[in-house]
């Protein structure tokens, strides 16, 4: 193989020779990578096929009829019932987001900002919940907010409620304090990397050109922080449009939401068809919403001048 | 043409920041001890030395980034006591220059005025001086990003101009720029200065930085302030070994007082003999011993028979090139550490052969008493 030193014309030829797929730079790439991309297919790609392909079948009985149809997403889209719980699992999921990050953000400040040596131990302590597993800490919540549980017995003790309120639990408030709680640490993570990146120069900076602290930190640390309300809004969102656990437990009848109806499907009702096209119908209208989010937020961070 | 602005100088006898006495303590640590310092209205002054002697510290305390824990600083006749940085009559310019990012050039610096509530025209026309006193003209929709380091500094030094502080404060201005551009920036700052007349505060470590464009100096040493005077004295009449040694080379000699009075000192060496010298203003004698100093370009080579009132004989030990001049180091019998002396190379002193003997003249007026 001395031609490859005579320049690039022969180089070609040579290559040719060879086998040219081989050689050429995006094969030998995917080559590389095809490890990994055989694992991402096989347990991420693959089963969303799946899910598709048995959202346009129907479900005959004991067997699948093989026969491409739309009517599983008629179903979806125009039964009031499925629309009505697309509507609160959306509803919900909005909401928990918006509290999560909305309560997180303060903590990811303050630890970041006023945490002084002791940020890992901040950041230890906020990771302890997750030391007991997420049903106890659904249980615990029923406990709380419960017919005879702890909120009820507090205010009947203050005397600001006669009779204890059955009003706390069973219902999708309960689901959004539930929830709201449980993805915390996931909300706080993200924005706390992204407010350290914040050079403290720029903060300076604003305080120097006149800015009061409020006016400082709504027209530089927050806009810079973007990056990380973005990701966690969205770490929220996705996984709690699909929840089915927090709902079954402490939902009652009006916070049942469409997971469980999905889940349903698959389960007693046997109707795999019906349940994909409401999965897919899902995961569709719940990247809308994440993709909106993004939007919004990105448009809000230009207002900042 | 430097002579010319400096005639139009708007510098006036008017003290601008003055700071009485100034601590800033740490536990046990003092980053500044008691330092004293009155900056004229108008002035280029330098807060001049080496990492760690509390010159940043001093700046920040006249921004209101940081608080004195003992004296008091004043700007403009105003107490600063109990005033944060963002009602100051001053303003800053960082040393990694504090961009914002998510702002274009024009945006940043319009940061400021946004607060002012101008109407449209007034702010876009006073964004638009600032960006041509910095010759920035045209750059304004660039990302804050997408501009060059030294791009960066002049986005920096508008934004802050643009507020009409009565002190400007720069923080190692140049400091993140290479060497070309800080020569050609250490011009361009001066000169933006006279024209704008405003009092400029510069912190820097760069001795040569603070000789170039200071009206004054103060050199700082360990939280304290050593000397305070304008370049060419700083430079010519250092105060002590510590700001001789700061400043560029200096050739130390030990010496013995045989004589003190009101405005001179008699001195006596081993290598130079007898001198009497001008008797520095802050000068306390420590005992007998004194230290005199001798800048090495103060001391010329002597060709072939030439003479001169004062010399000194001795022998060529080192001798390094450095293009337009060459380094020697020569023995002198009696002196404990041999001379440096620079000499241009015109007259081929880059080809004295080490070894060989040698003479040195001096002018009696270059040599500096300083106490031990």
């Amino acid at each position: 193989m001395t031609v490859a030193a005579e320049g690039s014309p022969p180089l070609r030829m040579a290559g040719a020779r060879r086998n040219p797929l081989l050689q050429s730079e995006a094969v030998q790439g995917f080559a590389l990578i095809s490890p990994t991309f055989v694992y991402a297919l096989i347990l991420l790609v693959l089963p969303i096929l799946v899910v598709i392909a048995h959202s346009f079948w129907t479900q005959n009985y004991l067997t699948i009829d093989h026969t491409f149809t739309l009517e599983n997403y008629r179903i979806a889209l125009t039964e009031p019932i499925y629309r009505d719980l697309l509507w609160r699992s959306l509803y919900i999921s909005l909401t928990v987001s918006l509290l999560t990050v909305a309560l997180a953000y303060p903590i990811a400040y303050f630890i970041s900002f006023h945490g002084g040596r002791h940020k890992s131990l901040w950041l230890f302590l906020i990771t302890i919940p997750f030391w007991t597993s997420y049903l106890l800490r659904v249980m615990s919540w029923k406990v709380i907010l419960g017919y005879n549980g702890v909120l009820n017995s507090g205010l009947m003790g203050l005397g600001i409620i006669s009779e204890p309120s059955d009003a706390l639990l069973y219902n999708s408030s309960a689901v959004i304090i539930t929830l709201t709680h449980a993805w915390a640490t996931f909300a706080i993570l993200p924005i706390f990397v992204s407010l350290e990146k914040v050079d403290r120069t720029l903060v300076e900076a604003a305080t120097d050109l006149g800015d009061g602290p409020l006016r400082s930190f709504l027209r530089v640390t927050l806009p810079l922080s973007a990056p990380g309300v973005i990701s966690a809004a969205l770490i929220v969102m996705i996984p709690t449009v699909g929840d089915y656990v927090t709902p079954k437990l402490v939902g009652g009848k009006d916070g049942v939401m469409i997971a469980n109806a999905i889940q349903a499907q698959f389960g007693k009702a046997s109707n795999w068809p019906l349940g994909a096209a409401l999965s897919v119908t899902t995961m569709i209208i719940a990247s809308l919403m994440a993709g909106a989010t993004v939007l919004v937020i990105r448009a809000l961070q230009r207002l900042a001048r | 043409m430097l002579e010319q602005v400096q005639s139009e100088r708007i510098q006036t006898d008017r003290t601008m920041i003055e700071i009485r006495d100034v601590t800033r303590s740490y536990g046990s640590f003092k980053a500044l001890d008691n330092a004293s310092l009155a900056i004229r209205e108008g002035e280029f002054f330098s807060l001049l030395g080496p990492s760690g002697c509390g010159k940043t510290t001093l700046l920040r305390m006249i921004a209101g980034f940081d608080t004195p824990t003992g004296g008091s600083i004043a700007v403009d006749g105003q107490p600063m006591e109990g005033i944060p940085a963002n009602r100051r009559p001053t303003n800053m310019v960082f040393q990694s220059y504090a961009i914002f990012p998510h702002l274009n050039v024009e945006q940043n610096v319009a940061y400021g005025l946004k607060r002012l509530k101008l109407d449209a025209g007034e702010e876009k026309r006073r964004v638009e001086e600032a960006l041509a006193q910095v010759s920035l003209t045209g750059l304004g929709k660039r990302r804050a990003t997408e501009i060059s380091g030294g791009q960066r500094q002049r986005v920096a030094l508008a934004r802050a101009l643009v507020m009409r502080p009565k002190v400007l404060l720069l923080d190692e201005p140049l400091s993140a720029l290479d060497k070309k551009l800080r020569e050609q920036m250490q011009v361009e700052l001066r000169r933006l200065q006279q024209a704008v007349g405003i009092t400029f505060v510069l912190v820097t470590h760069d001795q040569y930085e603070a000789l170039a464009m200071s009206d004054r100096i103060a050199v700082m040493f360990g939280g304290r302030i050593a000397q305070v005077a304008s370049p060419k004295e700083i430079y010519q009449r250092p105060v002590n070994r510590q700001v001789a040694d700061f400043l560029g080379g200096m050739n130390f000699v030990k010496a013995e007082i045989v004589e003190e009075n009101g405005a001179s000192l008699v001195l006596d060496t081993l290598g130079f003999g007898r001198v009497r010298t001008d008797k520095p203003k802050a000068f306390v004698r420590n005992g007998g011993a004194a230290t005199l100093g001798i800048r090495p370009e103060r001391l010329r080579v002597l060709w072939d028979n030439a003479t001169a009132k004062f010399e000194v004989a001795g022998k060529v030990v080192e001798r390094h090139y450095f293009g337009e001049i060459t380094h020697l180091i020569v023995e002198i019998p009696g002196l404990e550490k041999p001379l440096s002396v620079t000499e241009t190379n015109d007259f081929g002193a880059d080809d004295i052969p080490v070894g060989a003997p040698i003479r040195l003249a001096y002018d009696p007026e270059a040599l500096v008493a300083m106490a031990d």
